[in-house]
């Protein structure tokens, strides 16, 4: 072995390599496997007609979250006929497979990148996949953590392996300090702005800097889940003491002098100093605000204080086309100022900013306050565990006092797969993760936003600058 | 998976960028558990208004254009969620072939396993592809994988790169797990000492 300074993913990479046949992908071996209900089905059918059988149950877990309605009624009786099926193939497919599985009345039900971390199930160092792409979530603790398609879900069953070619390297570093009122979504936000949804296609980045470094786990877990909409394959952090802090105690972190050997091996893939990265790139994070996504994708955002660009001022046509396609659907025009721009529903909630971090904020923001008579709002936290913590600490009283919907865990409205959408033409401050024509809901308009920006923009019925707002200390304390 | 060696049809032009999954199929159609059927859905926003009715100006809905299997798209085709079903939506409606300036990972490898080709070229060729396809009536495309090149019979001519395995399984149409576990041997020795690492145990 070289003494060649390593980054923290080629650490990562190079203890999962099984073969490295020539002229083809590496096989690379699956620590974990999540799976949930949509993009599970045809990928268990394959292993069914094939005759295989999951290889390792023991590294694939289950929930159900991107279906499952978020009031305790509909969650009784579902509904939509197709999705109840869907549900309860995954059930059976559980079942038949041996996989366990986190059920809608499991107190470990949630969003299958929120239920990983808190269960002390992502670990540094793990190899993740997932059929779904915000898999990259999990990176926040130095795992290399990517979404596949159902295929791919289906090889890793059989073969706990995928073949990858391997990506390039992306160093992103954030120094210095986060203004008052900035995020961990704004950092990402600002990133996807700053290099655009392809920007970071065929690579891995590593978050690296004084900022992140500064960020809590929930936060760097904001800033790893979107890196997919960067393009990137997936997106890391090295891990630190507090990683270890948070995992400690997990259910299934390791215990006793297991710990102690885990802790040791983590520590060891860190970025060397003088490793080489195929790009780097510094953001300055004193230079950081809020941002708020204006278009219908999420490289198309702005600083809170800006107003709606103006596409005549793109040369290239197909941009410009783009720019102006997503301003009639998103109903705004050139020049207006973001703060101006009213809403008409909030959701806060998703893998993005679902986690107990994100409630405090925004219960924060809320606390005292009535949301706005023409705005209906809600709060979906992302697992039972983090509804659970939010009742211990009565941040659902602050919240249905100001008027939100308290809900029960899943996707909710970040996708719209469930009963929670956005009727044609509402507009929404959504803290989740996209902002694609029709995402949460046929017609329906999205703007992305940190917790602590739709939390008050549900009160003022439209986005306000939180860097200005009044923070009700009585009420939070 | 069906094999793909060469093909020659007409091309639709769709002059979008960032075309995202969402897009390619709604999530309302991902609830189901079957692996077949998706082509009605395929690009379903933006082909049916929401009373049904057919969006006149969108491209698939052009006759001049009913047939196509190769479809062309401006960059970052395929971004977002890692939904196959993107990929089987555009197999079942008779897609085997995109063409555009960059394709977002996970989408390109969907595409694969579904025996798509996805042909990168520069934006300025697919900007004449796309004109081309816009302006000249039943505009047909060949594209060779054996050859790597893409021709009109008019003078356009370009070749494309692809990964010589991508290529191969292509060509062979092969099932990845099956190529896979012809390194079995491999893969039980390395995981029996793979699992001694507890540190990176699931439970
Ligand atoms: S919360 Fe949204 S982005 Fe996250 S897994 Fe669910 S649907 Fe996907």
């Amino acid at each position: 072995m070289s003494n060649t300074p390593k980054t923290l993913f080629e650490k990562v990479w190079e203890q999962h390599v099984v073969v490295e046949p020539k002229g083809e992908p590496t096989i690379l071996y699956i620590d974990l496997q999540l799976v949930h209900e949509v993009t599970s089905p045809q990928a268990f059918e394959g292993l069914r007609l094939a005759g295989r059988p999951v290889r390792r149950p023991d590294r694939t877990i289950a929930t159900i979250d991107h279906n499952v309605p978020t009031t305790i009624e509909g969650r009784l009786h579902i509904l939509d006929q197709i999705a109840a099926k869907q549900i309860a193939t995954l059930r059976q497919n559980c079942a038949d497979f041996g996989v366990e599985l986190y059920d809608v009345d499991s107190p470990n039900q949630g969003i299958v990148h929120v239920i990983g971390p808190e269960l002390g199930i992502t670990k540094p160092g793990m190899t993740i996949v997932c059929g779904d792409s915000h898999t990259s979530t999990h990176g926040a603790f130095g795992a290399l953590a990517f979404g596949i398609g159902t295929s791919e879900v289906e090889h890793v069953m059989a073969t706990q392996t995928l073949p990858q070619s391997k990506p390039k390297t992306f160093r992103i570093a954030v120094e210095g300090e986060l203004p008052l009122g900035v995020t961990a979504k704004d950092i990402i936000l600002a990133i996807i702005g700053k290099i655009g949804t392809d920007g970071a296609t065929g690579y891995v980045i590593e978050y690296a800097g004084s900022a992140i470094r500064s960020l809590s786990i929930e936060g760097r877990m904001t800033v790893c889940n979107m890196s997919i909409e960067a393009g990137a394959r997936a997106g890391m952090i090295a891990p630190d003491e507090k990683t270890f802090a948070y995992l400690k105690g997990r259910r299934f972190a390791p215990q006793g002098a297991a710990w102690d050997k885990a802790v040791e091996e983590w520590n060891k893939l860190p970025t060397d100093e003088g490793a080489k990265f195929d790009r780097e790139m510094v953001i300055d994070a004193a230079q950081l605000v809020p941002y708020v996504s204006w278009g219908t994708n999420p490289g198309m955002v702005a600083p809170v204080t800006a107003t709606i660009p103006d596409p005549a001022k793109t040369d290239n046509e197909l941009d410009r086309k783009s720019l102006e396609r997503a301003l009639e659907y998103m109903d705004i025009h050139a020049g207006t100022p973001l703060t101006e721009i009213a809403i008409d529903r909030v959701f806060i909630g998703s893998c993005t900013n679902g986690r107990i971090e994100d409630l405090r904020a925004a219960a924060k923001i809320v606390a005292g306050h009535k949301v706005s008579s023409h705005v209906s709002a809600m709060v979906v936290p992302g697992s039972q565990l983090v509804k659970e913590q939010a009742e211990q600490e009565g941040l659902d009283t602050i919240f249905k006092d100001a008027g939100f919907d308290w809900r029960e865990p899943g996707c909710s409205m970040c996708l719209g797969m469930n009963p929670d959408i956005l009727s044609p033409g509402e507009r929404c401050a959504s803290t989740s993760n996209r902002n694609f024509e029709g995402r949460q809901g046929r017609g329906g308009r999205t703007h992305l936003v940190s917790p602590e920006m739709a939390a008050a923009a549900a009160i003022a019925g439209h986005f306000v600058d939180i860097r200005t707002w009044e923070v009700n200390e009585e009420v939070t304390a | 998976m069906q094999p793909f060696k060469t093909l020659t049809s007409l091309a639709a032009p769709l002059d979008r960028t960032n075309v995202d999954t969402d897009q390619i199929i709604p999530k309302q159609f991902l609830k189901r558990i079957e692996r077949t059927g998706y082509g009605d859905f395929l690009f379903f926003d933006w082909r049916q208004t929401p009373d049904g009715k057919p969006v006149a100006d969108f491209v698939l809905n052009d006759p001049r254009y009913a047939g196509a299997h190769i479809l062309i798209a401006g960059k970052n085709f395929g971004c977002g969620s890692s939904r196959e079903h993107a990929a089987w939506a555009l197999s079942d409606f008779g897609f085997r072939c995109v063409i555009a300036p960059t394709f977002a990972d996970i989408f390109f490898s969907n595409a694969g396993k579904n025996g798509i080709l996805l042909v990168k070229l520069g934006e300025e060729e697919v900007g004449i592809l796309l004109s081309n396809a816009q302006t000249i009536p039943g505009y047909k495309l060949t594209v060779s994988l054996e050859d790597q090149t893409l021709t009109d019979g008019q003078g356009f001519s370009a070749k494309f790169e692809v990964d010589p395995f991508r290529k191969f399984c292509l060509l062979e149409g092969l099932d990845d797990i099956g190529l896979t576990l012809r390194h079995a041997t491999e893969l039980d020795t390395y995981e029996a000492q793979h699992d001694e690492a507890v540190w990176l145990k699931a439970k």
